[in-house]
C-alpha cells in the first residue's frame, strides 16, 4: 500500500512536471496574453515588412510588436508612393458574425489610423472586414484563434 | 430566378363545432404528446392523371407530410398507419370512434381529393375522438402542384384548432447555403419550406452573402453581399429576382433587419472603425441615424409594434444587449448577467427577445422578458447563435457549428430548432451546410 502511495506521487509530480513545462514553453512562443506573436501565419509586403498584425479577444488596441510591423509598413509606403493597399480586418470564430463584422471593421481602421499618423494618406488605404468569414487556420483551438485575430495590409494590384 | 408562383387558395367552411373536449397546452414542455390519427386522404376515382404527379399516392403523400409537421412540434404523437381499422373513404363519411380509441387516438384527421380540370380540390375534417364530435372541416381548391402547401395549410388548421395559437407549417425559411473548405467557404442565399423541402439557391455563390432576413409582410429578403468587394445591405425581391442596394453608404451596412410593417430596413454602418444603427425608408428612400455612439451598435431589431429597438452594444465594455426607442431616445441596457450577448431578436408575440449568450467558452440561445429579467437559456453548445422566431413566437430556428480540427477537419453547420419551453430540439435537414436561418411570416395570411 505504502508503495503504491509513493509511487502515485512520483507519478503525480511527474506529470505535474511535464504538464508545466509543456504550457509554459506552448505560450512562450506563441502568444502573449492571447495576442499571437508568432510567425507562422505571418507573409511579407517586402523583405522585412510584415503584413499582419494580430489582436486580443474582442478588441482593436495595437501591441508594441503591431505598432512596429505598422511603422515598417508606413516606411515601404513612403518609398512606394504609387501603391495603395486595403487593410483587411478579421475576427476569430467564437463571436456572434454580426458583431465580428463590426470589430473586423474597428481592427482595420485601428491600423489604417497609425499609418497615417506616419504621414500615410487615408486615400491610399482603403478598409475591408471579413468579420469570420476568412480564418488564416481553420482549427478550433486557442492558437488558432488568435492567428485569425488580424489585419492583413494587402497591396491593392 | 425562378418567379414563385402566386398561390390561390379558395378556403370553405363546411361546418365547425365548437367545445371540444382535446386541447393541447403548448406553454410548457409536452412530455405527453397527443396521440393522433391522420388517415390517408381518399383519391377520388374519377379524378384525372397529370404528368409529373402520380395522383393516387397523393392521398398518402399530403397525410405522410400532415404527420411529419405533427410529429416536428413535440406535441403531437401521430399513430403508425398500419394499426388503422377503417378505410380512408368510409372514415371520412363518419369515424367508428371506438374503433379509432381503440388504437388509443385521441384526434382524427380524415380527408379526399379529386382533380378535375387541372384542379386540386381537397377536402379534411378533424375529429374529437373522445367526445365523438367532429371539430372542423375545410375545403381548398388550388392548382395541382401546390398539394405541399395544401397539407401544409390543413396542419395549420389542425394546429390552431386544438392549440388555440396560430400554426406555422405553411412558412419557409430562408438560409445561407455553405459549402467548401472553412477557411474559403462558397456561401449562397437559399429557401426552402419550413420542413425542408423544395430548397431553391437565390445566388450563385460567385460573392460572400450572409445575414438574409425576411420581410414580415411580403416576400422580400434583406442580406448582406459582398458584391464587388463592396459589404452592403442589399434587398432582394423573391419573387421578381431584382435586386438593389439599400441606401448609399460610403462604407459597409451589415445587421439589416426590416420594420415590422415592412417599409423600412434597419441596419448598422461602418464608418471610421465605428457601427451605429441607421434605418432607411424603402419608399422615401430618406435615411435616418438612430445611434450615435463610440462603441459598436448592430444586430438591431423592432419590437413587433414598432416603438421599440433592441440592439446589440459594447459600450459597456462587453457585448451587451439595450434596449430604446425607436427614435433612440431612452436607451437603456437590459442584460447584466454573467457572460456577454449578442443577436437580440424581438418576439413576433412581443412578450420576449431571443439571444446568444456566449459564457465560459460555451454559447447558449436563449430567451428573456423585453425588460432583460426571467432570463431561460435553452440550449448549451460549442458554437450556436443567430436565433430566428418562428411567426407564431413558439419556436425558435438557429444554426449551430461543430469545433473543428487541423485544417478545418469535422467542421461544419446546420441549422435547428428548439421550442421557447426548451424541449424538441431538432436538427432541420438541408442539402447543404446552412446557417443564418430567418423565418417566413405564414404565406396564406
Amino acid at each position: 500500500m505504502k508503495f503504491n502511495k509513493n509511487l502515485r506521487n512520483i507519478f503525480l509530480i511527474l506529470f505535474a512536471t511535464l504538464a508545466l513545462s509543456a504550457c509554459s514553453t506552448a505560450k512562450k512562443s506563441q502568444t502573449s496574453g492571447d495576442v499571437y506573436t508568432g510567425s507562422d501565419t505571418v507573409e511579407y509586403l517586402a523583405s522585412g515588412v510584415k503584413d499582419r498584425v494580430f489582436f486580443a479577444t474582442n478588441k482593436s488596441s495595437l501591441t508594441s510588436a503591431s505598432r512596429e510591423t505598422l511603422r515598417k509598413q508606413a516606411t515601404y509606403l513612403r518609398k512606394n508612393k504609387k501603391l495603395n493597399v486595403t487593410v483587411e480586418g478579421h475576427a476569430d470564430e467564437r463571436g456572434t458574425r454580426e458583431f465580428n463584422l463590426a470589430l473586423g471593421e474597428r481592427r482595420a481602421n485601428a491600423v489604417k489610423d497609425y499609418l497615417m499618423t506616419y504621414g500615410i494618406s487615408g486615400k491610399r488605404i482603403s478598409v475591408i472586414s471579413y468579420g469570420k468569414e476568412r480564418p488564416v487556420n481553420s482549427e478550433s483551438t486557442p492558437l488558432a484563434w488568435s492567428q485569425n485575430r488580424r489585419s492583413v495590409t494587402v497591396k491593392v494590384k | 430566378m425562378k418567379k414563385i408562383i402566386i398561390l390561390l387558395f379558395t378556403f370553405f367552411v363546411v361546418s365547425s363545432h365548437a367545445n371540444a373536449l382535446i386541447k393541447v397546452d403548448i406553454t410548457r414542455g409536452n412530455l405527453d404528446p397527443l396521440p393522433i390519427a391522420v388517415s390517408p386522404l381518399h383519391v377520388e376515382k374519377t379524378s384525372e392523371n397529370l404528368e409529373n404527379l402520380d395522383i393516387k399516392k397523393l392521398g398518402i403523400n399530403i397525410s405522410s407530410i400532415i404527420e411529419k409537421n405533427f410529429k416536428s412540434t413535440g406535441l403531437f404523437n401521430p399513430l403508425k398507419r398500419e394499426a388503422f381499422v377503417q378505410k380512408p373513404d368510409i372514415a371520412h363519411l363518419k369515424p367508428r370512434f371506438e374503433d379509432w380509441r381503440l388504437i388509443k387516438a385521441q384526434a382524427l384527421v380524415t380527408g379526399k381529393l379529386s382533380v378535375k380540370n387541372n384542379k386540386l380540390k381537397v377536402e379534411f375534417r378533424l375529429w374529437d375522438l373522445t367526445a365523438s364530435k367532429e371539430m372542423i372541416a375545410l375545403s381548398f381548391t388550388t392548382t395541382p402542384t401546390n398539394w405541399r402547401r395544401v397539407a401544409h395549410i390543413i396542419s395549420d388548421k389542425i394546429y390552431e384548432r386544438l392549440t388555440g395559437e396560430e400554426g406555422y407549417f405553411d412558412t419557409r425559411i430562408i438560409y445561407v447555403a455553405e459549402s467548401g473548405p472553412k477557411n474559403q467557404r462558397v456561401k449562397k442565399l437559399a429557401i426552402m419550406d419550413q420542413d425542408g423541402a423544395k430548397t431553391k439557391y437565390l445566388t450563385l455563390g460567385n460573392e460572400l452573402v450572409l445575414t438574409p432576413r425576411f420581410n414580415p409582410s411580403n416576400q422580400m429578403v434583406t442580406y448582406l453581399s459582398y458584391f464587388r468587394n463592396l459589404p452592403r445591405v442589399y434587398l432582394l425581391d423573391i419573387e421578381t429576382g431584382k435586386q438593389e442596394v439599400v441606401g448609399n453608404f460610403p462604407g459597409m451596412t451589415f445587421a439589416p433587419r426590416f420594420s415590422p410593417d415592412g417599409k423600412k430596413i434597419i441596419m448598422s454602418f461602418a464608418k471610421d472603425g465605428n457601427s451605429d444603427i441607421f434605418t432607411m425608408d424603402l419608399e422615401t428612400r430618406k435615411v435616418e441615424r438612430i445611434t450615435e455612439h463610440s462603441s459598436i451598435d448592430t444586430s438591431p431589431s423592432y419590437s413587433p409594434d414598432g416603438k421599440y429597438i433592441c440592439f446589440n452594444s459594447d459600450r459597456s465594455g462587453l457585448q451587451q444587449i439595450y434596449v430604446m426607442k425607436s427614435d433612440g431616445s431612452n436607451v437603456k441596457r437590459i442584460t447584466f448577467g454573467n457572460g456577454i450577448y449578442g443577436t437580440p431578436v424581438w418576439s413576433p408575440r412581443g412578450d420576449l427577445i431571443a439571444f446568444t449568450k456566449v459564457r465560459k467558452g460555451k454559447f447558449y440561445i436563449g430567451v428573456m422578458r423585453s425588460d432583460g429579467t426571467g432570463e431561460r437559456l435553452l440550449t448549451e453548445n460549442f458554437y450556436q447563435e443567430a436565433p430566428s422566431w418562428s411567426p407564431n413566437g413558439r419556436v425558435l430556428v438557429f444554426y449551430r457549428e461543430t469545433k473543428s480540427g487541423a485544417q478545418g477537419k469535422g467542421f461544419s453547420a446546420k441549422l435547428w430548432s428548439i421550442d421557447i419551453t426548451g424541449y424538441n430540439e431538432r436538427k432541420i435537414k438541408t442539402e447543404t451546410d446552412a446557417s443564418d436561418p430567418s423565418w417566413s411570416s405564414l404565406l396564406s395570411k
